[in-house]
């Protein structure tokens, strides 16, 4: 067993100090080109030399923000249930692998959906597979969740949604009747949000090979305005808004697996936000990027924005909505509901300016009524989110770490 | 939300942060250690530090119980989790713990069933509905822990469960306490008494440190508001030149503790000749085992536990920060080697953890960070 030794701990150590050494060269580099002559002035004065802690910490904190832009690495031989979860692990597993080996400048935005140019038209693509546990939950089911999540990634990427497929991965021995249950759902679902499912796909697997039924959906929209929206085009003076309560899904698929024995009144939110988001573009011109706050939740999308404009994202804790059901139980299990997933809930990033009217757009709709602006982009701290907390301090929140909640839709 | 919101009121912690800056006597610098790590998480959680002069600075503990799991107990762990029809369950703070050869995730990943449990009580539901499986229970934790774990074990053997042990890591934290009092490297005016490890062993066993050492404890709370006021507690003590044991924490932690839950302990458990603490080393009484009576539960007699000992990474100081001697960013690898998501130490796994809860929450300068405002409505 021991063999091997701490053979990963040896690999990270060494890789640690290529790059220290690397960098100790560039700024040694550096000053010999700025000359003697600065160097004179950097000694006397108040530059970047070790000096107070505050400058030593500062030191460390650029080291850091240097070794978190270096190209991600899959350190692990497996896959683990954190490369699932929405958080840094999936975040690298999709650089270091997916995007590495697809590269293409329609992929490289890594946005909820493509935009894709074909004839005179935009389109936009996407695709989204669902395995939540269980099928079946208060508020929905894996039927109504994969048509509206997929809806969802073509309305927040400005799209109007236009066409479904659906595949099935069926486990054998898998209920007829909760099939035909969760098609209806998901025609329900397809009708309630304007598009129709055209194509499909059948798969039977041995029993114990899938967890009773996974499906995937692709969909079609066609981009009828010439914004041009994006992560990366937040700019400081923006504000961040949330267009009602988040961590409903999350919470309540954690409660109907049972194992928590804590009850709570408390459903999905899952929900088509197109209608709603068509409300908001036809108003407001100044609408930078929207997302919709699944996996990883409000906190993961916040980082993907300050990452992608290279801003800061300052966010007040009392601002965010969130239901006490969903407070009370993330408090009581020690997760924090700014990373539980929502399936009917985005976050938009508009122009400051604008923001009055993205509100009166968002609040118009029935699933906009609780809408909020919870914070604004900075020039402050590029790729940090901070967070004034309701009891007064600051924090930062960090993409998430670990996967609390597995199998969330 | 009502029992949790009062404990968070900012303009209570605006005047209970204007009284400790008021008791600063001018030139002093005041240095008090959280023992326990749930203290440090709550402290960068809500940005506590941010009401405190800069004359006071707070040292994070040894009392994360995962970060004092040491690499080869790990490995050990793995071994037994990897026999033919074993399952393995812990606390979800532990699946992410580095062994050598990776952690329990990983371990997870490669086939071993390793399942997550919230209470040891569910480690017995997953052996009563597995009867050909052999299940075993990796303890970890504080004497917060070991009377559930002690309730799990005594309600096995009235069931007569003959399919389930318990791989005992629990750890006692007075040991721990003196090891740092003792050791030269640390200066600290006092000591925010662990809260949760209190309402079993109570007050009482802190009164060494006030009447050996010299140094003012306050058994604290788990809400920010509890932490500043334990904080305020110890600056009164010391501008009036007392040095006691006192309980912050009066709604939850009787002073004589739990004397239910320590019977359940000392019915089950007995201490160590010795225990090896990540980072600390070997410390004498440090932690616990099963008794003799509870054999037929204890996974290390039942199973061949290879005891396998793995030196920590030269590189890696959690037994520095472990001791408050450093701060977290003071580790030549925190942040850059040694990140949450691959931590090489134990402070960068657990949230508990100084080193995790600095990188995930506390990861500026606070000097630096101009106040920003939350602009329009």
């Amino acid at each position: 067993m021991s063999e091997r030794g701490a053979s990963w701990v040896d690999e990270a150590l060494r890789e640690h100090e290529e790059h220290t050494a690397a960098e100790h060269t560039a700024a040694v580099d550096q000053a010999a080109e700025h000359g003697a002559a600065e160097q004179g002035a950097a000694e006397h004065g108040t530059g970047g030399r070790p000096g107070s802690p505050s400058d030593r910490e500062q030191q460390v904190l650029d080291r850091i923000d240097r070794a978190r832009r270096r190209r991600p690495r899959i350190r692990e031989e497996r896959i683990t249930m954190s490369h699932g979860a929405g958080g840094k692990a999936t975040h690298t597993l999709i650089e270091a692998v997916f995007l590495d080996a697809f590269r293409n400048p329609l992929l490289e935005p890594l946005e909820d959906a493509a935009q894709l140019q074909v004839g005179g038209a935009r389109l936009a693509l996407t695709t989204d597979s669902y395995v939540v546990s269980p099928l079946f939950f208060p508020g929905g089911n894996i039927g109504d969740l994969a048509v509206n999540g997929t809806v969802n990634d073509l309305a927040v990427s400005g799209a109007t949604p236009l066409y479904l497929s659906a595949g099935f991965v069926l486990e054998e021995g898998f209920p007829v009747a909760d099939l035909t249950t969760i098609v209806a759902s998901m025609t329900a679902a397809a009708a309630a949000a304007g598009v129709q499912v055209v194509t499909g796909d059948t798969k039977v697997v041995e029993r114990g090979k899938a967890d009773g039924c996974y499906i995937n959906t692709a969909g079609v929209g066609v981009v009828e305005h010439d914004l041009a929206m994006g992560a990366a085009t937040a700019r400081p003076g923006d504000v961040v808004i949330v267009s009602g309560p988040v961590g409903d899904h999350g919470v309540t698929i954690m409660l109907a697996r049972g194992e928590l024995d804590i009850e709570a009144d408390l459903t999905s939110d899952t929900a088509a936000m197109n209608g709603m988001i068509a409300g908001l573009l036809g108003a407001v011109p100044g609408v930078r990027a929207m997302r919709d706050a699944t996996r990883g939740g409000v906190a993961t999308i916040l980082n993907e924005v300050a990452v992608a404009a290279g801003v800061g994202v300052v966010v007040k804790e009392d601002q965010i909505p969130v239901r006490a059901q969903v407070r009370g139980a993330a408090e009581l299990l020690g997760i924090d509901p700014m990373y539980v997933a929502s399936e009917g809930r985005m976050v938009a990033i508009v122009d400051g300016e604008q923001a009055d009217r993205a509100m009166a757009a968002l609040r118009a709709h029935p699933l906009g009524e609780q809408a909020a602006v919870i914070g604004h982009i900075t020039a402050d701290s590029p790729g940090i989110v901070l967070l004034k907390t309701a009891f007064g301090g600051t924090r930062i929140v960090d993409l998430l770490v670990g996967d609390p909640l597995p199998r969330i839709c | 939300m009502r029992f949790v919101d009062e404990f968070r009121d900012a303009d209570k912690a605006h005047a209970l942060a204007a009284r400790i800056t008021e008791l600063c006597e001018p030139g002093r610098q005041y240095k008090f250690m959280e023992v326990c790590g749930g203290h440090t998480h709550t402290i960068y959680k809500h940005g506590l530090e941010d009401y405190l002069p800069e004359a006071i600075t707070l040292v994070h503990g040894p009392g994360c119980p995962v970060c004092v799991i040491p690499m080869g107990r790990v490995d050990d762990a793995i071994h037994l989790a990897s026999q033919p029809d074993t399952i393995m369950t812990s606390f979800g703070d532990m699946m992410r713990v580095p062994g050598s050869q990776g952690s329990f995730f990983d371990a997870k990943a490669a086939g071993t069933d390793i399942r997550m449990v919230y209470s040891p009580l569910d480690s017995l539901k997953i052996a009563r509905k597995n009867p050909d499986k052999r299940v075993v229970f990796m303890a970890i934790g504080f004497e917060t822990t070991t009377p559930s774990t002690a309730m799990t074990l005594l309600r096995a053997r009235a069931e007569g469960l003959e399919n389930f042990s318990v791989f005992c890591n629990h750890v006692t934290i007075i040991p721990a306490i003196k090891a740092i009092l003792d050791s030269p490297d640390l200066r600290l005016d006092g000591f925010i008494g662990p809260g949760h490890v209190s309402t079993v062993i109570g007050c009482r066993p802190y009164e060494f440190i006030a009447a050996g050492y010299g140094k003012p404890v306050v058994v604290a709370g788990f809400e920010p508001l509890d932490i500043l006021q334990s904080i305020y507690m110890l600056m009164v003590q010391l501008s009036e030149g007392r040095c006691e044991v006192e309980n912050q924490y009066t709604r939850v932690v009787p002073w004589d503790g739990n004397l239910a839950a320590l019977t359940a302990i000392n019915q089950v458990m007995e201490l160590r000749p010795y225990f090896e603490w990540r980072g600390l080393g070997f410390i004498t009484h440090s932690a616990m085992r099963l008794r003799e009576e509870y054999r037929a539960f204890d996974a290390e007699v039942l199973f061949n536990v290879p005891g396998v000992r793995v030196a920590d990474p030269k590189a890696c100081q959690c037994g520095e920060v472990l001791k408050g001697v450093l701060k977290p960013w003071e580790c030549k690898v925190f942040g850059t080697a040694c990140t949450p998501e691959t931590p090489i130490g134990t402070c960068m796994v657990s949230p508990e953890g100084a080193c995790a809860a600095y990188y995930n929450y506390g990861r500026m300068n606070r000097r630096r960070v101009v106040e920003v405002e939350v602009g329009r409505p």
